[in-house]
């Protein structure tokens, strides 16, 4: 029911590496563990409203009020790779 | 076919950034041009575990434009998770709107809106230089500084038929919107962005052609250029018999080349979902009431009032989209509300020649002077010519106008006596001219009246010597 | 023995806080025992020990006193290892602590070790750490429960008096039933969420577990309000009192047919009626009720916690902490693939790609909006059955620990073993796990819900069972 091209669409979406011999056994697994779910499509769920929080919850904005940030050093602290001034990455064009 | 033969149809989205002291969803001053890296929290960096909280007066202001452009409110509205992979989107995902946006249709300037919606703006890459080399292949520099910054996303229906349209109804929606007080719009510091959605068609055919999305244009005259450029390469692809791709597509101001951004985007599929971390924004009726009760009134709402007032409709609009030229003829209508129309177009004409590229308040001009000036040309005290003469001082140095127009000499000339022995001379000193003007021919009566003009530096109306000039030469 | 180690063995948290008040126990010497257990701990159920007690504990007149606490790793601790049983974590120390664990160290407990875990709370055994999996201490050879095993291992070795948990789908009262020990799933939004690194937003929930249904309570106190800092906390509706029901009298208990027939292993169905019947000894009366949509509750839980897994996951992506791992062109798309390609487990990629799948172009429909369709009618069906009964009584497994590795080949079947939890998650009502005695020598748990703010009538109810059931938590204490 999901075969090895969706799961490399929906690896390359998640930005997972699959190694050849990954992507048949996701498949397999994906497609039990799809196949159990599946039961939820047989239920009659017409006119019934989705709910994503249950408990009802009034939740209230936040004022428009300055907190204090973290000093850079902090914010880049746990960064695999920085230099002075932010967060290093390969450039999105190379 | 040639490009006469097809019908443009674009819809603009724009982004605005929200001028709210802090983040759409932490605590972190909004900020511009400062060090990188200094205004980030748990929240704005996407750290483990933080999660976001919306700032009511983001929603305050997506309210007042939502108000201010016509839209329907939605009495609950909702933020989905936008998800896609990019260095400068620290989650994996951006909280934007999806099928519950805040504000709903809407209507400015003969363009219908889509909608209005609110979402968090990317952080900023900035290239690395020659330091950052990893492994032989260029780097960039993340700064979550800009990261989070409130935005509202407007959405036109595709009601926009030329480039000049979106030039110009882009500038009547950034006028309105800084009128609004919600956001600076400006765009070259990227406070107002702009994307454009392009279609062409043969004239008469129902069905829309085919839309390229055409990226970031950040000034008005790019905006113009791009869209001319994307429909002149739509009309010579179909003229050749191709067909436009739906793509998205980046314009190049300094070459004008349109080039595809698809190489470097796959196909998206942004997986929207309802934001699990909030619950709906529910917006009750004390909120819109607090919205309403900020809407100043409006660009197109002050032009009418304008035209009502008396005000040439060219001025009007001039005077309204440039709010700040407004106040200034509001103000100066205000001590003298007698002649209207002559004060726009001072303002608009004269004014604003002067003004140029700068600011109104480069202009020395005290206050109630300008509508005082306009007194004394009504009234005949200066000529129309040594009034911009006055203005100058004014301009320059300011002072009182009347007494400009006393120290400099300027006092309009009386008609017939002063005049004639000047005009006389006139005639005198141009014979071929004076002859023309006898057979009938008045084409070169300006040598006349520049003559005049001259001798009394400017003090002699127009008109007066045209008038007196006919007398002497007996037509 | 030597007099601390039979104090740990048989105080609750209650009493030994007691003890410190009274002054007949010293609290930096009780953190240092608890401390040293916990260094020495064998189970691997902790991924950080603290090196030595604060210089300065919490004093004796706070409410907690300076008692040690295990904290999940999955709640975020300014400083300390935050590492979420995850290699891509490894060594992320964040700037900031979680509210839970804010609130309980201004209550007065002193944080002495960060448990294993599941990676990002995704299983139900423990053995998708990357630090390896963790051992029941009932029986070395078995999974403690999971995703909290780390959590539960250490209260039961008595290398912790008490443990912070998280549950999504049961993560909290699965790994306690099997330890033997209290775990407590509070009503959805009780807890603030603040710090607590992410699995499914709409689900999630801390809680504690303990040895005795009042250290629960207790925790919880000290853990609940609704925080400006979570826009889905709520807090609870009134604070917890200190359980001390005894009888069951004019309480109905209901029996969901559906949680309590096939597929329940038969020492745990045997422990779960004796329980059964001394609830009806103390008064209780019992109802078979019907849960229609429990089962669909299931599959609808591995769509929505995958689907926002999916999301919730993307942030790791080797930008701003975390251990990245580039490819050898330098590409950005290779930066990526490789960092969650090394640094995820094989359960936590197979959520992501289940997750996104779900919510990918073309099938949101089918399967996101379903499941949240089938999560309006599981909450209606408890609405209905709370019209009839008081609480609900299910086994909190239907097995008891079962030997590392068994499960571990087949997802599928360990995502059923979530059966009797999950449907209290997807309702977002508050469910108890208490011991209830022993299969195959392995503690058994007894289930509890309430309805949504009733942790109150919950923690009275189990308080009570408690009493009259009298298992030894201390029992695998050496």
């Amino acid at each position: 029911m999901i075969d090895a091209k969706q799961v490399l669409h929906v690896a390359r979406l998640s930005r997972l590496e699959l190694e050849p011999g990954e992507v048949e056994q996701m498949a397999t697994e994906l497609s039990s563990i799809l196949g159990h779910i599946e039961q939820i499509s047989k239920l009659d769920l017409d006119g019934v409203e989705p709910t994503m929080h249950v408990v009802p919850i009034d939740g209230g904005l936040r004022d428009d009020e300055p907190e204090p940030s973290l000093p850079i050093e902090v914010a880049l602290s746990q960064a695999p790779k920085a230099n002075a001034e932010g967060f290093i990455v390969p450039s999105p064009q190379a | 076919m040639s490009a006469a033969d097809y019908e443009v149809t674009i819809g603009l989205e724009i982004h605005v950034q929200l001028a709210t002291r802090t983040k759409m969803f932490c605590g972190c001053e909004t900020s511009f041009g400062d060090d990188p890296n200094t205004h980030t929290c748990p929240r704005c960096l996407g750290l483990p575990g933080s999660l976001p909280l919306p700032n009511a007066k983001a929603v305050h202001f997506g309210l007042m434009m939502g108000l201010a452009l016509g839209s329907k409110i939605a009495p609950r509205s909702i933020f989905h998770r936008k998800n896609y992979f990019y260095p400068d989107l620290p989650k994996g995902y951006q909280i934007s709107q999806f099928d519950e946006p805040l504000c709903d249709g809407g209507e400015l300037g003969g363009v219908r809106l889509n909608r209005v919606h609110l979402e968090e703006d990317a952080a900023k890459l900035n290239h690395a230089g020659g330091t950052g080399r990893i492994q032989g292949s260029d780097a960039s520099v993340v700064d979550f500084n800009r990261g989070g910054t409130p935005l509202a996303e407007i959405v036109t229906e595709p009601d926009i038929t030329s480039a000049e349209q979106a030039s110009e109804w882009l500038r009547l929606l950034r006028v309105t919107i800084r009128q609004l007080g919600v956001s600076d719009v400006n765009m070259e510091e990227g406070s107002l962005r702009c994307d454009a959605n392009i279609s062409i068609r043969p004239k008469g055919q129902a069905e829309l052609g085919t839309k390229t999305e055409l990226k970031n244009m950040n000034s008005f005259r790019f905006i113009e250029r791009g869209i001319k450029a994307e429909v002149a390469r739509q009309v010579a692809i179909v003229d050749g018999g191709g067909q436009v791709t739906g793509e998205t597509l980046h314009f190049d101001p300094r070459t004008e080349a349109i080039t595809s951004m698809r190489s470097k985007e796959e196909a998206h599929d942004y997986r929207y979902f309802p934001e699990p971390d909030l619950v709906p924004v529910v917006i009750t009726p004390d909120m819109i009431e607090a919205a309403k009760a900020e809407l100043p009134e409006l660009p197109l709402q002050r032009e009418d009032r304008f035209i009502a007032l008396g005000v040439e409709p060219g001025a009007a609009r001039t005077l309204s989209w440039r709010p700040e030229l407004g106040d200034l003829f509001e103000a100066e209508l205000a001590t003298d509300g007698s002649q209207p129309k002559a004060l726009a177009a001072l303002i608009t004409n004269e004014l604003l020649k002067r003004i140029g590229d700068g600011e109104v308040t480069d202009s020395k001009a005290a206050p109630g002077s300008l509508a005082q000036l306009v007194a004394l040309t009504a009234a005949g005290t200066v000529s129309s010519s040594g009034a911009r003469t006055v203005l100058d001082t004014l301009f320059a140095s300011g002072g009182d106008p009347a007494a400009i127009v006393e120290a400099e000499g300027l006092t309009a000339m009386g008609g017939g006596d002063e005049l004639t022995p000047i005009i006389q001379a006139a005639l005198d000193a141009n014979p071929d001219v004076a002859e023309k003007l006898r057979t009938g021919d008045m084409k070169p009566i300006g040598v006349i009246v520049g003559f005049v003009m001259k001798e009394t530096k400017g003090r002699a109306d127009g008109k007066e010597v045209t008038k007196v000039t006919r007398q002497l030469l007996g037509l | 023995m030597s007099d601390l180690t039979s104090i740990i063995r048989e105080q609750s948290a209650t009493e030994q806080i007691a003890a410190i008040k009274s002054g007949a126990l010293d609290a930096r010497e009780l953190f240092e025992a608890y401390r040293s257990r916990a260094a020495a701990d064998t189970f691997n159920a902790f991924t950080w020990v603290a090196d030595e007690a604060p210089a300065a504990l919490p004093a004796a007149d706070t409410p907690l006193a300076g008692l040690p606490v295990a904290v999940k790793d999955l709640f975020s601790t300014e400083g300390v290892p935050t590492q979420a049983g995850s290699k891509l974590l490894e060594g992320y120390r964040p700037p900031y602590t979680s509210t839970a664990v804010a609130k309980l160290e201004a209550a007065g407990a002193s944080m002495h070790g960060k448990t294993n875990q599941d990676e990002f709370a995704m299983g139900s055994s423990n053995e998708n750490s990357a630090f390896g999996p963790c051992q029941n201490p009932w029986d070395p050879e078995r999974i403690p429960g999971g995703s909290s095993g780390g959590s539960a291992a250490a209260v039961a070795a008595g290398h912790a008096p008490w443990a912070l948990g998280t549950d999504t789908g049961g993560s909290i009262r699965q790994p306690a039933a099997m330890c033997g020990l209290v775990g407590l799933k509070p009503t959805y939004g009780a807890v603030s969420r603040y710090g607590m690194i992410a699995f499914a937003s709409s689900l999630d929930q801390a809680g504690p577990i303990t040895r005795t249904v009042a250290d629960a309570a207790l925790m919880l106190e000290h853990l609940h309000g609704a925080d400006s800092r979570d826009m889905t906390s709520v807090g609870l509706r009134e604070p917890i009192a200190v359980p001390s029901r005894e009888s069951l009298e004019g309480l109905v208990i209901g029996v969901p047919a559906e949680l309590t027939g096939e597929g329940v292993e038969e020492g745990v169905a045997a422990a779960f009626q004796v329980a059964l019947a001394e609830a009806e000894a103390l008064g209780a009366s019992l109802e078979t009720i019907h849960l229609p949509h429990a089962e669909a509750a299931l599959s609808a839980y591995y769509v929505l916690a995958p689907a926002e897994a999916s999301s919730n996951l993307s942030r790791f992506d080797g930008v701003r902490y975390g251990n990245r791992v580039e490819d050898a062109d330098g590409t950005l798309l290779g930066m990526y693939t490789r960092t969650r390609h090394d640094g995820f487990g094989p359960e936590v990629k197979r959520r992501i790609m289940l997750g996104t799948y779900a919510l990918s172009a073309g099938y949101y429909d089918a399967y996101y909006g379903t499941a949240q369709r089938v999560r309006t009618k599981i909450a209606g069906d408890f609405t209905e059955a709370f019209k009839k009964v008081d609480v609900i009584a299910t086994p909190t497994s239907p097995t008891v620990a079962w030997k590392l590795g068994e499960k571990s080949s087949d997802p599928l079947a360990m995502y059923l073993s979530d059966i009797c939890t999950i449907p209290m998650s997807l309702a977002g009502i508050p469910g108890i796990s208490i011991p209830c005695g022993t299969s195959q020598g392995m503690p058994v748990g007894l289930q509890l819900a309430a309805p949504a703010f009733g942790e109150n009538l919950l923690l009275g109810v189990a308080h009570a069972l408690e009493r009259t059931l009298g298992f030894d938590t201390g029992g695998a204490i050496r």
